[in-house]
């Protein structure tokens, strides 16, 4: 079947097979490898894209379901070469050791952001309950979102970068 | 990577049904399929067609009945449009309370309630709590429809009473009336419940009239405690009569062993949970 589907800004138009997963088609196909295959059953998020700004786990995704969306990965969110202030904030706070859980973490504060411009600890804490890290503990990653959600709406300046 | 299959996308439910009578053990629905692709992906599944039920219009709304004695839900709702409608979050908070907390954000996006009542996965919080409301399903297909009772849909691991040709079309959970509450516990270590329960209590003139207790993930399907039900009515709501079918539920629970957690741990949950759950119920009762 042929899809159509905007990525990062970017019309790509592929014959797919309807069992071709989203992840693979982003990593394999168009060499995007933010995302990452780690648990493949939905429950850790390393995989973890946009699709119309929603959360999808790209593992346990059909990719023809993507035609006519457009999907963001964590290359698409920096702006001409600037990045996204969630992530400014993740470098900040040293809120990244392995980078592994990195993208997902940083596309699901994306997403609840979007939705929920100043959420709460326990609002993000419940947010991204379905992305894990194994390294940071959590506490910066929390850190981060707060920063970045104070920055975007505000109500903290920005700091140098 | 997958197996090969084929992807048919029905715009009616007539057409749907007829493809599960024509591909038959061959085809599966496939709505949201955080069940079905992960079945798949690990192999103990296959089928050659999947029937992609998403562009039948219709089947994703969620409504109250003129009168407001009930809310119609579609199957093709996701969790997270459960979890976030303001009618749900209005007439049956307890609904999206408990949806709010099915797996994580994007499973709850992509997974529906259809699905997941279809799918039967005894861990499922939906089917518990609709069978504690006395909710009721319409099953489709090609030339009829029936109504199929909450209570009884379930029978067995994975296994429910919908025929191979049928869609479940509509889940109606009827507005319980200001007299009765209803409470729904949960224990989890992480996105998988280990055990539920679900109470309903109806009170009047401070004695319980008639009651609901439903134990789920510990058997194979959501299980009514009738012996504990039975016990509640006619007696007035106090912690000691809450505390004794705590104990009831623990001891006559149907346990079904699995690798996670012993039994014996299970048991003494559900009868922790009874007690967290019928001073919640007759709190709201009323």
């Amino acid at each position: 079947m042929t899809i159509e589907l905007t990525v990062n800004g970017q019309l790509v138009t592929a014959t797919v097979e309807p069992r071709t997963i989203l992840l693979d088609f982003i990593r394999d196909k168009l060499g995007l490898t933010g995302a990452k295959r780690s648990c493949d059953l939905q429950v850790c998020g390393a995989c973890t894209v946009l699709v119309e700004g929603i959360p999808v786990s790209s593992c346990c995704t059909l990719v023809y379901e993507a035609n006519g969306t457009t999907v963001t990965t964590i290359e698409g969110l920096s702006r001409r070469g600037s990045l996204d202030p969630i992530q400014r904030a993740f470098i900040e706070t040293g809120a990244v050791q392995c980078g592994f859980c990195t993208p997902g973490m940083i596309l699901s504060a994306k997403s609840l952001l979007a939705e929920n411009p100043a959420p709460s600890r326990e609002d993000i804490e419940a947010y991204l309950g379905g992305n894990l890290c194994r390294c940071t503990g959590y506490w910066r990653i929390l850190e981060a979102i707060q920063l970045a959600a104070a920055r975007i709406t505000g109500s903290e300046e920005e700091g140098p970068s | 990577m997958l197996s090969p299959f084929m992807i048919h996308r029905p715009e009616t439910v007539a057409q749907a049904s007829a493809m599960l009578k024509q591909y038959g053990p061959e085809a599966a629905l496939y709505a949201g399929g955080t069940e079905l692709l992960v079945l798949m992906k690990e192999r103990l599944a296959h089928f050659l067609h999947l029937i992609d039920i998403k562009l039948i219009p219709g089947l994703a709304g969620i409504t109250i009945d003129d009168a407001g004695g009930s809310i119609s839900i579609g199957p093709l709702a996701s969790h997270r449009s459960i979890e976030t409608s303001s009618l749900v979050r209005t007439h049956a908070p307890l609904l999206a309370a408990l949806e709010s907390q099915v797996a994580n954000v994007r499973v709850r996006h992509a997974g529906t309630i259809g699905g997941n009542l279809c799918f039967a996965e005894p861990h499922s919080d939906p089917a518990t709590l609709l069978v504690a409301w006395d909710a009721v399903f319409t099953l489709t297909s090609e030339y009829q429809s029936r109504s199929a009772p909450a209570n009884g849909f379930f029978t067995g691991l994975l296994e429910t009473n919908r025929n191979d040709d049928e869609l479940l079309t509509d889940i109606t959970i009827p507005l319980l009336p200001a007299n009765a509450g209803s409470a729904y516990e949960r224990f989890k270590t992480h996105e998988r419940p280990s055990a539920t329960v679900a109470a309903v209590l109806w009170i009047s003139d401070g004695e319980i009239t008639s009651a609901r207790l439903v134990a789920g993930s510990v058997g194979n399907l959501p299980e009514r405690l009738a012996a504990a039900e039975e016990h509640l009515a006619g007696n007035r709501p106090s912690l000691d009569l809450f505390q004794t079918v705590g104990e009831m539920t623990s001891r006559q629970v149907l346990i079904e062993e699995e690798g996670f957690e012993s039994s014996d741990y299970k048991r003494r949950l559900i009868g922790e949970l009874t007690v967290k759950a019928l001073p919640k119920a007759a709190g709201r009762a009323g």
